[in-house]
């Protein structure tokens, strides 16, 4: 058993942006702040530029290279003035198609979300970009990450794709903490997470039998019957 | 009579409570869970939950950013009698939801599935849904609200009573194996098993049994009741805590409904309620006083009643 003070994490508190050497010393497991711009984007920015081919209205390059898989709750105090009271991150795999391209085109050294990609798209996309990728913790922690946002700078797609999908461009101070999943190293925190825990959890389905009735994905391929 | 602006205040000011407070039961579990965990990842994060409960209800701002998609659940006394009928009590529940989309504000969610179109206030085709039941000599309206997230977290399987208790677990297994990994499920969480019915009908009583009972409650059926007890056992000691770090916490509690199946089957549905638990109930009386409350109550002997009466 660990003792209550092992229980902290190591903590980084980084300003926007950041060079290769600011984010060489994070390892998996670390806990990072953010403080300048980060900018949002999630299955709208993503079909807008790579399905669709279209160019932001704001420059990406000129932001800080720090994006989150997310969107905010948004309240118009006035008309073009917003609140974000706050923010959660969305789930990242549905997005790691994009990877390649997006870290490399638009210099993106944080790519923050929910859970993580898998080490394959890390070694493949991240590593040779200089990116790692920070997932927000617990999930639903919108409150704590909303006290970290101090106001929207800019908005762009707002009318084409909603308030859920626009792209937000959100000043940010103390903003995490997030944990580092994805190092310059490559690894996965959660893949290595998954084979610690595997051989316990497996061993819960000693002794239980088979379903009667198979799925697809259970049968070799979809000629054979699910008998 | 309830009036039809009743039913829009208490509906709005319900939508206000569920998204921001944490209800108790569930607070208190993650409380026990956090003193309880040893692993150093899962103990940092489920510090920091708390901490963001205190931070939701201190800030008056959503607990989480992703407001799902609220749903009610509308119980209406056999004696009630509603100004307009149930009509009026429909396009309240949804002037409510648009109105708290902008004021609280939640997230505009609900789109249309192909278009992506969005209005803007979480009212669509059959959004919000409105599910109902009933109960006898009563004449008072109760309104659950819940908030839940819906993409991970639920799965379903034609089972048959060959595959019997040892296949519910397996399956039961299996569901963890998917969502509790990474923590695509929010865990802790309350998970939500439904046996039993139509293919329909299991998926609507597990998110039922994970969204209406609360941490703690048992079915009132003994077998059932140890039944939600060792599942329970079997998630807690599958070895994962919140985000599928290495663990004990994952979940809240185990709940378990049940209806009658076709006599060849076994179908059964899972459900994950997240630890960001939006959900609270209001009861509005005939002369319009209204009582807050967050033990919905969903599950009367009435409800689940085998008998024709």
């Amino acid at each position: 058993m660990e003792s209550k003070d092992q229980k902290m994490l190591r903590e980084f508190n980084l300003t926007l942006p950041v060079s290769a050497s600011d984010i060489a010393p994070l390892k998996v497991g670390d806990a990072v702040f953010l403080n300048g711009l980060v900018f949002t984007g999630r299955e709208g920015l993503y079909d807008m530029i790579f399905e669709k081919k279209k160019e932001p209205p704001i420059d990406i390059r000129t932001l800080g290279g720090a994006t989150i898989n997310a969107s905010p709750t948004v309240r118009e105090t006035e008309p073009g003035v917003y609140h974000v009271p706050s923010i959660t991150g969305t789930a990242s795999f549905r997005f790691a198609k994009y990877m390649s391209e997006f870290l490399k085109r638009y210099k993106i050294r944080f790519l923050i979300g929910k859970g993580g990609m898998s080490s394959e798209v890390y070694k493949t996309c991240f590593q040779p970009n200089g990116a790692v990728y920070l997932t927000t913790i617990g999930y639903g922690m919108g409150a704590v990450y909303g006290r970290g946002i101090l106001g929207v700078k800019d908005v762009a797609w707002k009318e084409e794709l909603g308030l859920a999908q626009a792209m937000w461009v959100l000043e940010v101070e103390n903003f995490g903490p997030f944990i580092v999943e994805c190092d310059t190293q490559g690894a996965s925190l959660f893949e290595q997470v998954n084979d610690e825990i595997n051989d316990k959890f497996l061993r819960l389905y000693e002794d239980l039998p088979k379903f009667a009735m198979k799925r697809m994905g259970e049968i070799g391929s979809a000629k054979e019957e699910i008998m | 009579m309830i009036r039809g602006t009743s039913i829009l205040d208490a509906a709005r000011e319900l939508n206000v409570r569920a998204a921001i407070d944490i209800p108790k039961d569930a607070y208190q579990k993650v409380e026990q869970l956090s003193r309880q965990e040893t692993n150093r990842l899962s103990s940092y994060v489920l510090g920091k939950i708390l901490e963001n409960y205190d931070a939701a209800t201190k800030d008056r701002v959503a607990m989480c950013a992703d407001t799902g998609l609220p749903r009610y659940y509308v119980k209406i006394g056999n004696d009630a009698v509603i100004e307009g009928g149930m009509v009026q009590l429909e396009k309240a529940l949804r002037q409510a939801t648009a109105d708290t989309t902008v004021s609280i504000p939640l997230r505009p969610n609900r789109v249309h599935p192909f278009t992506r179109k969005d209005n803007n206030n979480n009212v669509g085709m059959h959004a919000p849904t409105v599910d109902y039941s009933f109960e006898p000599d009563v004449d008072w309206v109760d309104i659950t609200v819940t908030h839940k997230g819906g993409l991970f977290g639920g799965d379903y399987r034609m089972l048959f009573p060959a595959d019997g208790i040892p296949g519910l677990k397996r399956f039961f297994l299996d569901s963890l194996a998917e969502f509790l990994r990474r923590g695509m499920a929010c865990q802790p969480a309350t998970i939500g098993v439904g046996v039993g019915g139509t293919k329909d009908m299991c998926v609507r009583l597990a998110k039922e049994a994970a969204c209406l009972r609360i941490v703690g409650d048992r079915n009132p059926d003994p077998e059932i009741a140890k039944l939600e007890e060792e599942l329970a056992e079997i998630g807690t000691s599958a070895g994962f805590g919140p985000m599928g770090f290495q663990g004990n916490s994952a979940v809240l509690d185990v709940h378990i409904e049940v209806a009658y199946a076709h006599t060849g089957g076994m179908p059964v549905g899972i459900q994950q309620f997240c630890y960001a638990q939006r959900r609270k109930t209001v009861r509005i009386f005939p002369d319009n006083s209204i009582e807050y409350r967050e033990d919905p109550r969903w599950f009367t002997p009435y409800y689940r009643r085998e008998t024709i009466e």
